[in-house]
């Protein structure tokens, strides 16, 4: 296998962008990371597009082949990845193989979501439709719910409380108030997270993440011809995806997500690294309990510490180990299928020391999280700064 | 959910037949046609099981933002309940207010209608539970 790097980056603001389609979402993202990497467009050989749902969100499907055409590249291969919500670090993955393998030299991998054509209501169906149909949701159970019952097994056997949950949102919110692509770019305060409306107890209105539109994509190319190009490269350091089973009530450990944990594995052994080399993750908040399980599972804090630690601002942008330092889905947003893409953006910018006021101090090694549904899926990406 | 996907899974849900693996014993609800401990080995070698009914809540929730089929319900409780075969399974909780559930409480299986279609539709029914003295 060849060494990869990322050598350009890109991103839509994230947001109900009721005036842009799909397409022009997925082109604008695409065109800022080839600008990025100084490149004209031509040179690209494939493109990977990870996207959860075209088909039930804009009735589009066959979405890879569009967003090529319209970008100007028909004539370049194009296959879209789903895997839920984890589509957009799948994809990613899916390109680093393309490259690592030496099939391909320049590849474009894009994540881009339109959620807001339908209601509100439809696309909290249609996120449901990630848990298992037949076995969860048809008996009434919604995505917030199944997460809900992580929350609450994670409360009564660890003691997690609801102001530790809140912590979450008032962290990230603060993050995102540094960033300009950001949904909500602003602060909130701990009693407005804990007295919002309840969606499924103990999971309130802001311990939520929102629903979004936006896109954002990567160009990668060998590590060997890095340099070669105009943007400043970073380094893919070490990929691990894991599987768990689809149905929540099937997991022994409710409030552990296996796919993450043997994600993570795989990954910090690519690498060569452990937990402790990680200088700041992107960790998938898509509820405020998330980011608490995944800091566990993914090796950062004991299972059942993570709530306290991120009460003690260990998880803080200005402590050893900053979690969402982009605002995370909670508050950068979350454009379901391009999230893993999205996460791929902060952790280039951080690396590169390229992300403004909300630069972390010096760092080596980035990790990215995407959870696809449940954690039926999850996928680690670790970054590696260029020199 | 399209009718004949509903009807494919009725005796299941009807009656909660499960499956059990003759390789290694281990039961499982949904019924599956692998084991995934053993896979190959289990194929064809599966065989329905009829769940007691009887189990205890391991996490709950109330859910006040709900499905688009179940809005009536709103707020509703949903668990997750381990059957006393040790399978788990998700339903809806009925006949109890939130503060009086608790993690562990004894609940059993009853059938009920889950939604319909339209007025003149399809009426898909299913388990939900209830609780129970011991």
């Amino acid at each position: 296998m060849r060494d990869v790097a990322i050598i350009g980056v890109g991103e839509t603001r994230l947001g109900e962008l009721w005036d842009k389609s799909l397409r022009e979402l997925g082109i604008e993202a695409g065109l800022k990371a080839l600008k990025d990497a100084g490149l004209k467009g031509d040179e690209v050989e494939k493109l990977y597009v990870g996207n959860m749902s075209a088909g039930k969100l804009i009735d589009q499907e066959h979405i890879a082949p569009l967003i090529a055409d319209y970008a100007g590249i028909s004539e370049v291969p194009s296959t879209r990845v789903e895997s839920g919500s984890a589509s957009g670090g799948i994809a990613l993955a899916e390109g680093f193989k393309a490259v690592a393998s030496g099939m391909e030299d320049i590849v474009v991998v894009g994540g881009a979501e339109k959620m807001t054509d339908v209601g509100e209501q439809e696309a909290k169906d249609i996120l449901s439709s990630t848990a298992d149909q037949e076995w969860e949701t048809v008996f009434g159970a919604t995505f917030v719910s199944l997460y809900a019952m992580m929350a609450r097994y994670h409360m009564e056997k660890y003691g997690t409380t609801k102001d530790q949950l809140a912590q979450v949102a008032v962290k990230n919110h603060s993050n995102a108030a540094k960033n300009p692509n950001a949904q909500f770019p602003r602060e909130i305060k701990k009693e407005f997270v804990k007295n919002a409306p309840m969606v499924a107890d103990p999971l309130g209105m802001f311990d939520c993440a929102p629903i979004s539109d936006g896109a954002a994509s990567v160009v990668l190319c060998p590590a060997e011809r890095a340099e070669s190009f105009h943007g400043k490269p970073v380094k893919i350091a070490g990929i691990g995806q894991g599987g768990d089973y689809m149905s929540v009530h099937e997991r022994k450990h409710i409030c552990t997500m296996k796919a993450t944990e043997r994600a993570a594995k795989k990954a910090y052994s690519r690498a060569g690294i452990g937990p402790r080399d990680i200088d700041f993750a992107e960790v998938h908040d898509n509820y405020t309990i998330t980011e608490i399980m995944s800091i566990e599972d993914l090796g950062f804090f004991k299972k059942g510490e993570g709530g306290k630690a991120t009460e003690e601002g260990k998880t803080d942008i200005n402590s050893h180990i900053p979690i969402n330092t982009s605002g995370g889905l909670k508050a950068k947003g979350r454009p379901v299928g391009a999230v893993g893409l999205n996460q791929a953006v902060e952790a280039v910018l951080q690396l590169r020391e390229d992300a403004g006021e909300r630069q972390v101090n010096e760092p080596r090694y980035g990790l990215i999280h995407n959870i696809g549904g449940t954690g039926a899926s999850s996928i680690v990406h670790i970054l590696k700064r260029w020199s | 959910m399209p009718i004949p996907r509903f009807w494919r899974e009725i005796k299941q849900r009807y009656k909660g037949i499960g499956s059990v693996c003759k390789n290694c014993e281990k039961m499982y609800f949904p019924p599956r046609k692998i084991c995934p401990e053993c896979r190959r080995e289990s194929f064809q070698n599966m065989e329905p099981v009829e769940l007691d009914g009887r189990g205890e809540v391991v996490t709950y929730t109330e859910i006040h933002e709900p499905h688009t089929e179940f809005d009536k319900h709103s707020p509703y409780i949903m668990a997750i309940v381990e059957m006393k075969e040790g399978v788990r399974l998700t339903g809806h909780l009925v006949n109890v207010d939130l503060e009086d559930v608790e993690s562990g409480m004894k609940v059993e299986a009853t059938m009920r209608k889950l939604g319909e279609e339209s007025r003149d539709g399809m009426i898909y029914y299913g388990y939900k539970f209830w609780p129970v003295d011991e």
